[in-house]
Order: C-alpha cells, then sequence, then structure tokens
C-alpha cells in the first residue's frame, strides 16, 4: 500500500498551538495546506486552546490535566492530529501520558492520542508520502528546537522536506541544536538570562552566512528574530511550513507588514 | 557552607554584568563540549558503556547497605577504618578529631565535593590547622578565598590575568617577585611552593571518585598527580566520600573509568588513575600509616526511597553544567551552594532544603540537552519538573506566576473566551505592531523587550481567519 492511499478519506486535526494561533496565522494556513495538498481532509477545530504546557513545565499538574482532558475532547475524533511544534507536540505525545496516569478514563485515551500525534515535518515525512513543490531562492539555516530534537528525534525531517524546494541552499550553523533561550515561561522568569542564551545563537546564526532561518516552533523563532532585530540584523525568520508551502513570500517573523 | 541560592536572580544578574566571569565563560564554553563529543565519537561502544553503568548504579542503589557493608568489612581487614557521618557535622567532628590524634599543624588536600558540603577547610583553620588545598583549580580559589563554581574544574570562573594577580599578592611571601602570565610558569610556581607542603604535611585528605566495596579501596582520578602525593606522603590519609559512590568489584569500575573521563573532559583516561586500598604494609617502602574513610549521607538514604533516587547514579563528570546554556551564561557561583548547573539544582534543593533553593528548578530553559550528555542517564529535565510541582503544590511559587498560570488555565478551559481573547489580542497587537512589525517597548513584557524586539502578530487570529474565511 502506498503511503499516499493512507491518506484517502482521513481525517486530520490541526492543532494550530496557542502562539500560532496569536502571533503568525501564515504558519496554520501553511501547515493546513501541507496536509490538505498531501490528500487528507484538514479540519481545524474552533474549540482548541493550549495544550498545557505552560502548567506543566510549572509544576501544575492539576491544571494540565484540566487542559489535556480539553485536548483529548476536542481532538479525539480525528485519524491524525498535527502540530506545528515541537514542544507542544511532545506536551500531547510524551507528556499526556504521565500527567493522566493516575486517571483510569483518561490514560488509555492519552495513549491513542500518542499514537496518532505528529509534529508537522513528522507527519509529512513518515506519515504522509509527500512531493514539496515549493520554491525559496535563499539560504537557509534551521535551529532545531530542543523538544522536537530531543524528545521526539526530529533532525533529519526537516532538511528532507527542505531539500525538495527549489533555489533553497542549506547552510548548518554551529550549535544549531543548542537551546536559544526561550524555555517557555523561562524567558519571563529569567529575562536576562535568556537574552544572553538567545544572543549566544544569533552569533552562530549570523556567522553561518544564511540570510534566512528557519524552524519548527514559533516560540523559539521569535525569540531569535527578536534578537536578531534588535542586533540590526537582516536575515529573515521563517517557520519551515511556510517555505514548505510556498509561502515565503509573506513578510518574515518580526518584519513590518506590507 | 552558606547558601546563598534564594539570592539566585540577583546573583545572575551580577554574573551577566561580571565582565572578567563572562571573558572567563567565553573561553572556555565550547571546549568541553567539542572534546567529549570527538571522544565519544571515537568509542563505538559508548551508548552500551553507558547502558552497562546505569544498570550497576541502578543495581547498587536497591543494595546500598549491604554494598556499604561490604566495603566497610573490606576496609577494616585491609586495617583501615570506616567512619560514618550522617549530617556535614558530624563528618567534620570526625576529621577534626582525627586531626587532633594525629596532632596536626599542617593537612594537604586533594579536590573533594564533600569536603565542600562539610565546609571542611573552614572547620580545621579554626583548629589552628593550616590547611593546603593541592589541586591547582582549588589552589587558585584557595588564594582567592573563594569557593568552585564547577565540580571538575573550580576555578573555572577565573581569567589568566586574575590568577597572576592572585599569585602575585600571595606568593610574594615565598619569594616572587614577576608577575608569572605563562600557563608553564604559572603551574611550575605552584608546583615549588607545593612541593614544599606535601613533605611537611601530617594528614592529607582525598575525595573519591569510587569505592570498592570487594577491596575497600578508594579510587581517585586526577591530571595533576597531586591526589598520591596527598594520600602517600603524609603519616594519615582520610578520604572523604559520599555513600552513593560504592562500587562492588574492580570490573565495575572498568566501566565506569572508560566514560568518566570521556564525559568530563573529553579525555580517554584521566592522566592518574589511583587506586588506595588501606595503610601501607610492612613491605610497603612507603604510604600512610593511618587510612580512614568518612562516609558521609547527607540526606542521600531519605533520597533513595523517593522519587529523586536516580540523582544518586551521579558520577559528578560535569558533562551536564558543561552543556547547560544556564551555566553557561552565568557561571556556577550563581547558584549559590556546592554544586551548580542541571545537577546542582537537583541536588541542593534536595540536601538543603527547597524553600532555600526554590530559584533552582525554575533556573531551566529544559533544553534537555543535561540529559543527552550525562553517562549515566539521569533524567535531569523529569527530576526538575517534579521538583517545580513540590514548589507549586507547596504555594512556594511566586504570586505573579501563580496568578498568571491561574488565568491562562481559565481561559485556555473555556473555548469561547479564549477564542475572544486572542482575537482581541491578535487584532489590536497587530495593528499596533504592523508598521514596524515588532515592538521595542512593550508593557507587561518589559524583561523580553530589554535586550530583544517582540515580533507583532501579523494579523487576525489564525483559528477566526479558518473559520470566518472559508467554508470548511
Amino acid at each position: 500500500m502506498s503511503k499516499r492511499s493512507k491518506a484517502v478519506g482521513k481525517s486530520v486535526g490541526l492543532f494550530a498551538t496557542c502562539l500560532v494561533d496569536l502571533i503568525r496565522p501564515e504558519i496554520g494556513f501553511s501547515a493546513a495546506s501541507l496536509i490538505a495538498d498531501a490528500g487528507f481532509e484538514v479540519q481545524v477545530p474552533k474549540s482548541q486552546t493550549c495544550c498545557g504546557q505552560p502548567q506543566f513545565n510549572n509544576g501544575d499538574l492539576a491544571g494540565t490535566r484540566k487542559l489535556a482532558r480539553h485536548f483529548l475532547n476536542t481532538f479525539e475524533s480525528f485519524d491524525y492530529v498535527v502540530v506545528p511544534s515541537g514542544s507542544c507536540a511532545a506536551t500531547v505525545k510524551i507528556h499526556y501520558p504521565e500527567v493522566l496516569a493516575g486517571d483510569l478514563t483518561h490514560v488509555s485515551r492519552a495513549a491513542e492520542m500518542t499514537a496518532k500525534t505528529y509534529e508537522l515535518t513528522e507527519f509529512l515525512t513518515e506519515v504522509a508520502d509527500y512531493q514539496i513543490v515549493a520554491e525559496y531562492s535563499a539560504t537557509c539555516t534551521y535551529h532545531d528546537s530542543c523538544s522536537g530534537y530531543r524528545e521526539l528525534g526530529i533532525r533529519t525531517q526537516p532538511r528532507m522536506l527542505l531539500d525538495q524546494v527549489e533555489g533553497l541552499k542549506m547552510t548548518e550553523c554551529n550549535e544549531s541544536s543548542a537551546c536559544c533561550g526561550f524555555g517557555g515561561t523561562f524567558c519571563v522568569k529569567y529575562p536576562q538570562i535568556s537574552a544572553r542564551i538567545a544572543a549566544e545563537k544569533a552569533e552562530n546564526v549570523e556567522r553561518s552566512g544564511a540570510d534566512t532561518l528557519l524552524g519548527g516552533d514559533l516560540g523559539c523563532l521569535m525569540n531569535i528574530a527578536g534578537t536578531l532585530r534588535r542586533r540590526g540584523s537582516q536575515i529573515q525568520v521563517r517557520h519551515v511550513a511556510e517555505v514548505l508551502a510556498g509561502l515565503g513570500n509573506a513578510p518574515a517573523i518580526g518584519q513590518p507588514q506590507k | 557552607m552558606e547558601v546563598t541560592s534564594p539570592q539566585f536572580k540577583s546573583r545572575a544578574r551580577t554574573a551577566l554584568l561580571d565582565q572578567e566571569l563572562q571573558a572567563a565563560l567565553q573561553k572556555s564554553r565550547g571546549g568541553f563540549v567539542d572534546k567529549r563529543q570527538f571522544a565519544v565519537n571515537e568509542l563505538p561502544e559508548f551508548e552500551q558503556l553507558r547502558e552497562r553503568a546505569v544498570a550497576i548504579k541502578n543495581h547498587v542503589l536497591v543494595r546500598l547497605d549491604e554494598y556499604l557493608e561490604q566495603f566497610e568489612q573490606s576496609v577494616s581487614a585491609a586495617g583501615g577504618q570506616v567512619h560514618w557521618a550522617s549530617t556535614p557535622e558530624q563528618g567534620v567532628e570526625i576529621i577534626t578529631e582525627l586531626c587532633r590524634r594525629a596532632n596536626a599543624k599542617c593537612v594537604t588536600k586533594g579536590k573533594s565535593m564533600i569536603g565542600e558540603e562539610m565546609s571542611l577547610n573552614d572547620a580545621l583553620e579554626s583548629e589552628g590547622i593550616e590547611v593546603v588545598e593541592t589541586d591547582l583549580g582549588e589552589y587558585i580559589i584557595q588564594l582567592a578565598k573563594e569557593y568552585p563554581s564547577h565540580i571538575i574544574a573550580p576555578a573555572i570562573h577565573k581569567t589568566r590575568t586574575q590568577i597572576t594577580e592572585l599569585f602575585h599578592e600571595h606568593h610574594a611571601k615565598y619569594g616572587l617577585t614577576e608577575r608569572v602570565e605563562e600557563v608553564a610558569t604559572i603551574v611550575n610556581e605552584a608546583r615549588t611552593v607545593l612541593r614544599e607542603q606535601f613533605v611537611k604535611a601530617d594528614v592529607g585528605i582525598t575525595g573519591a571518585n569510587f569505592l570498592l566495596a570487594e577491596s575497600g579501596s578508594s579510587v581517585l582520578v586526577t591530571n595533576e598527580g597531586n591526589g598520591d602525593l596527598t594520600s602517600s606522603l603524609p603519616r594519615v590519609h582520610i578520604v572523604t566520600a559520599s555513600i552513593e559512590k560504592v562500587l562492588p568489584s574492580y570490573d565495575d569500575l572498568s566501566v565506569f573509568l572508560r566514560i568518566l573521563a570521556r564525559s568530563a573532559t573529553g579525555q580517554e583516561m584521566s592522566s592518574y588513575t589511583s587506586i588506595y586500598s588501606g595503610p601501607a604494609h610492612s613491605n610497603d617502602m612507603d604510604g600512610p600509616s593511618e587510612y580512614h574513610v568518612v562516609l558521609l549521607d547527607n540526606g542521600r538514604s531519605k533520597m533513595l526511597q523517593g522519587e529523586f533516587w536516580e540523582m544518586l547514579r551521579c558520577i559528578r563528570c560535569g558533562a551536564c553544567m558543561n552543556h547547560c546554556p544556564v551555566y553557561q551564561s552565568i557561571g556556577g557561583h550563581a547558584y549559590g551552594w556546592v554544586y551548580p548547573g542541571p545537577m546542582g539544582s537537583v541536588w541542593t534543593p534536595l540536601l538543603v532544603g527547597l524553600q532555600n533553593a526554590a530559584n533552582l528548578p525554575n533556573a531551566c530553559t529544559l533544553n534537555g540537552r543535561c540529559e543527552e550528555v550525562c553517562p549515566v542517564k539521569i533524567p535531569l529535565p523529569k527530576l526538575l519538573r517534579t521538583l517545580r510541582t513540590q514548589i507549586f503544590e507547596r504555594g512556594m511559587i511566586d504570586w505573579k506566576s501563580r496568578i498568571g498560570l491561574a488565568m491562562w488555565g481559565w481561559m485556555a478551559r473555556n473555548p469561547l473566551l479564549f477564542r475572544c481573547w486572542v482575537n482581541l489580542g491578535s487584532i489590536f497587537l497587530s495593528k499596533l505592531g504592523s508598521k514596524k512589525g515588532s515592538f521595542h517597548h512593550l508593557p507587561f513584557a518589559g524583561g523580553w523587550t530589554e535586550e530583544r524586539d517582540f515580533p507583532a502578530p501579523s494579523g487576525r487570529s489564525f483559528v477566526s481567519q479558518w473559520h470566518s474565511g472559508k467554508d470548511h
């Protein structure tokens, strides 16, 4: 059975993530168009909110459980759930079963959710059989966000997809998988340390010679884009989905709207 | 040692502004990381060794009492003595008494983090005993009257210029007139002065990387050989170690010796691996006449029973801090107690109390690199999150975070409310920021915008646009 035939009649619930919903609709539309082009039926449930990662990382397990249950109720009916963020996908895939371990009615539902939830580039390479048709004439470097990289093993997937984009040249930057200093609420609690780490990341990106930085998590990308901009850098920052979907000509993250 | 972890935030800020510290960190950054990676790549069975090391440690931890008893019997059989210390105070008392009995005027010391847990130097000095650190890094910070900022590179926060000045100030009494500036001349100067101390010392105190139950040996790895002169020249050799350092046998030791130095400094082996197995026997040409091992618990047996037991696998290689972006930004002193970085952020609250170190588990981006490089696979992010849960559940989280989390949670459980908020927020902020694309200043995000811009939303909320724009 070819991978593409797997898509026939299969539904995908797109969890845009709260940050994409609020800051960067382009990522949501890009993800939706990629999944639809691969032959799946895309739905964007209106009742989606937040996966509960802030609660989980701040030790509020009761609060996390409530949001996990809401997530399960919202996305359970789909064949697949796709998330354009490694850290939100990891929260659902890895941490929901942990926090719901004592909740007998929900723990098995969480396990089912784990099995059908994918980070976007993971979904496009491992589930969908999809040829990228896009053009982006630029030298790009990639920031491997920590959760996707270490919790989900997302390393080759975005690069394999980017390899298919016409005109795109990849150049790896030093320490591409080092943390950018975002860390969710870390950047609010320890802004100066966060900014110091971000400066290190920005230096590595600048030294790579790339004119575009791509990544898979908007939080990190906002952090790096904001840092590069303050340093006066002209490097454009975009989510990988935007380039893969051919929307790479929109103003980059943090750039003025046309 | 005084716990200054409650002042973590202000100490971290000071560290970020400390030009010399930043220069020292900048210089050392990456060195350990690259060397470790190279050493790991060169050893195809590294992953298997890690697995084996985890299995050995787990085996020992569930039978720790048995192995410790075996260790004590082996030490006794070898003619030495084990002393049990539940608390740092008891440890100090035991060691002070041993020094008194030896009528010690001068004590040489190898590097020992357990010595730091006990604030041993201060205690011995208050008894009128001269204490000389013999590891070069420890010697430097002893001159500076500081404490280690890294568990294997205690003076990593010092620049060479600072070290030159320290020697200039403190070695004048030994006849040093010129400033020693090159690494080799600094080392020679320290070596010359330390030789005298090695010979005159009455008691030598060393730490231990491992203890062997089958032979009663303590195993020490160093790069300077100072451990051997500390342990074998004085009449009395005292080993300070914590209880989780015990391994069953030499076979087990061989596994750890292959991963320790590779993880720590990227060396295949440290320059010296010394195994001390009791006092000198009648046919030995030299060696101490007394061999004592002081075993410190300090909360560890309690840790063994709870959800933090995996922390006891730690072999103190320092890989977690070498790979930690927070440690690399602020250095070790900001953490405020003996152990810095990721492993310190778990140890410190457990050993000095969560109320004294609640900042530390939060001072982490949860990037997971520490766990990735830990040779004994300690799930540091998981343990830090567990501490955060304790902080939250004991009501120790600051009020701003508590209110913020409660409001966010409430909104996220009410999709209609959430949708209204995201819509209003995205429309308002995108209009406000569309011209420049980013905010240079933003109320309520002062910390963020102090040093970086905040990207503005590029339009109305995605979910709302999707549902209003298309008929899906």
